[in-house]
């Protein structure tokens, strides 16, 4: 079964790079600038897994990660946090909002999609 | 990989728009413009070049701008205030920073002393008992390091730049270590509540532990309670493990990487000579059916009906949005971006048809004309209408590729900091009509001038902030950049309120150069116009700023191979201005339609000072072949274009032609002689190399009204090509 | 239409024949892009006699040889009856002024004879083989050097 996954980075780059890496392993990928952007996408598609960033515009990752985690709806996607910061207290914050996992920018291809098979039902 | 240098070329291009907004940023945080917001998007965008950097291994941006974003981060959080000495060295960090992408996209060197300097700055504000701890530029240790674990948790403080490779992405497991002998490992898992919130499973942790080895599962259920005391938010199972696996330690340890304070865990090894176990195993694939559904109830809360659940959500979502029309997630994408991206060749394609349908359409009219149609007639009301429609589509067309200057406006910016820093002059740019829209290629080649021509104003034109004051001027100077369209171009000033031009000197220097004849008596104007001159540098010794053998005639010639004209305008004592005046765009231009020997040629406009009819008293031999006209007092080379171009042997009676004199790049002016003119007109820019190659003499062709070819004059070729008359065989081999 | 081989599916190409001063000349299909009456073209200056000047092909700008020229013959005196074929050379189009184009052709490889030494040096640096169909003798043009390289009969492909 194809996996859907939704990537919510602000960055065009990394946006691409996540797209060409998920797609080459065969998911599906929609896409997201940013927190907001990212609810937007959920209300009319329910995916297997999220990748998001943390540092991002109007709404950051770690209240994106709130907000799904509070919907009765999106509450059992997991959420793989993608984030320069492999500063511990970062990534426990995201931790405690409810991220699944975590994958440090640069990120490896292939630890990716691994931890997204890790993590996806 | 394409996609990978499809994606490489995306991140510089954002880099470029990240390195703006981190500009303007940090101006309007030295304005004290500035609110939270501000400083938020300043940092995020030194964090997004690191993000993008990281990924293609660009070790030296990474590490300049991790040092940057730590001391950024200082700001945002509030932990240090932002002085204006602090904003300056952020700015010049911005700068460094932008060098840096740029040396990472187009190759070449940085000055690392720099580089290094600046990072010592950085890491002082973070840490002022740092002292130069900075790393040498070129640190060996900062080498990528493939094997690094990128979910190590702990104090990995340093960042590691880890490359992307799209090899092997479908391969085996990348964390494969080298098969030993089979260890044994029993694994004890009992999930928190917290797990399960988190979207975690425990299934999905016995299916990754399966996936190691032969695993044989127990699972304890001792711990369910009754019913009616079962938490439907609850965890109560706990499971026991055996696994033969040829990997170590670590990688069974990994499985439990992002769930680790989620549950507990214990790994041991066991000795492989101790085969006892303390349960009895059951097969795998019943304990994970087992673990999915239990998992699964905890999580979803199985006391609530799930049809209850879906109404619930229907209605949150409903009330969290009323608005919005139910859209898809792409649909929702689409509102949110309203630009597209569009390969330059695209557009360009589309410029050339639709300079065809111009031609066309002005062809269609002359041969309805040539019918004998009536004006009022139907088909010439119509055809009105489609010319009013073509030039539409023209003006639409041709807004594609119009930019706004503001990009090279704010590099302007930083060309102010670092000529006020080397002068040691007080300076404040101010900037007008940065919206102001122009062709993508001009705005690329007017970088060169532009940055000249501040330099020049801030070197040349500003006094020192000593010499201001003593003036009774306010010690800051200030230099004014300002854009504006004005009749179909766009006219952009550069003004400073120093000195102005000093006459004397400059009057001395050109006769001195013997520029200029020592009892000429030359108007104001025409002595200001003199620093054009070729060669011309006002300043009395060469400096550091504008002394490296650029003058004015260089950016006088970039403006006028743009097709665009410079003026200057100098108030003693009140300041200089400079006036460039340029063309929308790069695809038409404006001609001086003409006919030599039978063909039409086109001379552009830009090019020609004036028309006139040549007498006979003007004209004058000069040795065997030359002949010169005297245009008020000067004797300037007489040029018969046809002959020039080949068309014809003889060369003309001048009198029998229409001369036009004509500027050169280098400001010579000739004359050249010509049949007849035809008239003024606005033409196509048609590339004559694109299936042929240069032609000496022609600049590029161009499609006439009625569909035949016109080639544009190279009027610095034709008048360069008279005065090295020997080397033409030559030529004519070459451009065969 | 003359179908050569026409079962022969081995390495078929397929060919545009035209005359140009009473011979017989071809060139590869693959390479034409467009046949069109004469149109008055604008000469260049300096360029060589054989470049008959540039014309206006659909809003590019086309330079259109005179084939027979650049072979060593005789120029050209074109009329309405004369013919342009445009073809692709490598990333340029070019326009061939010829007579007239007369016969498609569909040819293997083998059945290309090497250029006779009689033919001039300049000739035979555009010509690839001779072709015989029906008792006529057709050259077959390599298109490669007709606009700019000079002649070089150490050269040939």
């Amino acid at each position: 079964m194809t996996k859907l996954v939704l990537t919510v980075d602000d960055s065009r780059t990394i946006r691409e790079m996540l797209r060409a890496t998920l797609v080459e392993a065969g998911m599906e990928v929609l896409q997201a600038e940013d927190g907001v952007q990212g609810l937007e996408v959920l209300e009319g598609a329910v995916p297997d897994v999220i990748v998001t960033d943390i540092n991002m515009p109007r709404m950051d990752g770690f209240g994106f990660i709130e907000a799904v985690r509070d919907s009765a709806r999106h509450r059992a996607i997991p959420i793989l946090v993608l984030t320069t910061e492999s500063v511990g207290d970062k990534k426990d914050r995201a931790r405690r909002l409810g991220a699944t996992g975590w994958i440090v920018k640069p990120f490896d291809p292939a630890k990716l999609v691994n931890a997204i098979h890790r993590v996806a039902a | 990989m394409d996609s990978m240098a499809a994606i490489r070329q995306t991140f510089f291009q954002e880099c470029e728009e990240q390195l703006a907004e981190l500009e303007t940023g940090l101006l309007s945080i030295e304005s004290g413009d500035s609110d939270h917001d501000t400083v938020n998007a300043v940092f995020r965008a030194v964090h997004s070049i690191k993000g993008g950097a990281g990924a293609f291994g660009l070790d030296e941006l990474v590490r300049f701008a991790h040092t940057f974003e730590t001391a950024l981060d200082l700001v945002r959080s509030g932990r240090i205030e932002a002085d204006a000495a602090l904003v300056r060295l952020m700015l010049r960090s911005s700068d460094t920073l932008a060098d840096l992408v740029r040396v990472s996209r187009d190759g070449g060197a940085m000055d690392d002393q720099r580089v290094a300097h600046l990072h010592d700055e950085l890491t002082r504000i973070a840490d002022p008992d740092a002292a130069t701890a900075a790393p040498a530029v070129s640190a060996p240790e900062a080498s990528v390091d493939q094997t690094a674990n990128a979910g190590e948790a702990g104090d990995d403080d340093g960042f590691v730049p880890l490359q992307v490779s799209f090899d092997g992405l479908l391969g085996g497991d990348a964390d494969a270590e080298p098969v030993a002998a089979d260890s044994i490992f029993r694994i004890w898992f009992r999930p928190k509540p917290e797990l399960y919130a988190k979207a975690n499973d425990a299934a999905k942790i016995l299916r990754e532990i399966c996936s190691l080895g032969e695993a044989d599962i127990a699972c304890d259920v001792s711990a369910v309670p009754v019913l009616a005391e079962l938490d439907p938010e609850g965890a109560y199972l706990s499971w026991t493990i055996r696994l033969v696996t040829g990997l170590g330690e670590d990688a069974v340890r990994e499985v439990f990487e992002f769930v680790e304070f989620d549950c507990e865990f214990t790994v041991e090894q066991e000795m492989p000579a101790d085969p006892v176990f303390d349960f009895e195993p059951e097969p795998v694939a019943a304990v994970l059916d087992q673990a999915a559904s239990l998992a699964e109830g905890e999580a979803e809360a199985p006391a609530i009906p799930q049809k209850v659940m879906d109404r619930i959500a229907e209605v949150a979502v409903k009330d969290a949005a009323p608005a919005k029309p139910a859209a898809g997630g792409q649909s929702a994408q689409a509102q949110a971006s309203q630009t597209i991206r569009v390969d330059l060749d695209r557009v360009d394609r589309l410029i050339d048809l639709v300079g065809e349908l111009v031609i066309n359409q002005s062809m269609l009219t002359q041969r309805v004309t040539e019918a004998g149609i009536a004006r009022l007639s139907e088909v010439a009301v119509g055809l009105d209408d489609l010319e009013q429609l073509t030039r539409e589509i023209q003006d639409s067309v041709m807004a594609i590729r119009a930019q706004p200057v503001r990009p090279i406006f704010q590099r302007m910016s930083r060309v102010v900091r670092e000529v006020a820093e080397m002068t040691g002059k007080s300076v404040r740019l101010v900037t007008e009509g940065e919206a102001c829209e122009v062709d993508k290629t001009v705005i690329e080649r007017l970088a060169d001038p532009l940055t000249h021509m501040i330099r020049n104003a801030i070197d040349h034109g500003l006094e020192t902030p000593e010499e201001r004051v003593e003036t009774g001027k306010p010690e800051q100077g200030s230099v004014r950049l300002t854009a504006a369209h004005r009749s179909g171009r766009v006219v952009i000033e550069v003004a400073d309120d120093g000195a102005g031009i000093n006459r004397q000197r400059v009057l001395e220097k050109a006769v001195a150069n013997g520029l200029v004849d020592p009892n000429a008596q030359l108007s104001d104007g025409e002595i200001d116009d003199l620093i054009f001159h070729p060669g011309f540098s006002t300043a009395g010794s060469v400096s550091d700023v504008s002394g490296r053998g650029v003058g004015m005639d260089v950016v006088k010639s970039s403006i006028q191979a743009l097709g665009g004209r410079i003026s200057i305008a100098s108030q003693p004592g009140a300041g200089s201005t400079f006036t460039m005046s340029l063309p929308l765009t790069l695809a038409v231009l404006d001609g001086m339609v003409v006919n030599v020997a039978g063909q039409t040629l086109v001379v552009p406009l830009t090019a020609i000072v004036e028309t006139l009819q040549p007498k006979e008293a003007d004209v004058h031999g000069l040795g065997e072949t030359s002949r010169v006209v005297s245009m008020r007092g000067a004797f300037l080379p007489l040029i018969d274009v046809g002959h020039e171009l080949g068309y014809r042997e003889a060369e003309t009676d001048p009198l029998d032609g229409v001369a036009i004199m004509v500027e050169t790049e280098n400001r010579a002016q000739s004359v050249l002689l010509v049949d007849s003119i035809v008239g003024q007109q606005q033409v196509v820019i048609k590339s004559l190399e694109a299936n042929y190659g240069h032609v000496f003499g022609v600049a590029a062709a161009t499609i006439l009204g009625d569909g035949q070819v016109a080639v544009i004059v190279d009027v610095d070729a034709v008048v360069a090509g008279r005065r090295a008359e020997p080397d033409l065989a030559n030529r004519k081999r070459t451009a065969a | 239409m003359t179908h050569v081989n026409e079962h022969d599916t081995a390495s078929s190409n397929e060919l545009i024949a035209f005359r140009l001063g009473g011979q017989e000349f071809c060139v590869d299909i693959m390479s034409v892009r467009d046949i069109r009456g004469w149109t008055p073209t604008t000469p260049l200056p300096h360029s060589p006699d054989y470049v008959k000047g540039v014309i206006n092909l659909r809003g590019s700008v086309l330079p259109v040889i005179d084939l027979a020229a650049r072979l060593g013959f005789s120029s050209t005196e074109p009329t309405a009856r004369h013919v342009i074929i445009v073809t692709q050379v490598g990333t340029q189009s070019v326009g061939l002024l010829v007579d007239a184009v007369s016969d498609i052709l569909t040819i293997t490889d083998d059945k290309i004879q090497p250029t006779p030494d009689v033919a001039s040096a300049l000739a035979r640096c555009f010509m690839k083989g001779v072709l015989a169909v029906e008792g006529r003798m057709i050259s077959l043009i390599g298109l490669d050097s007709v606009l700019h390289t000079h002649p070089n009969p150490g050269s040939v492909n």
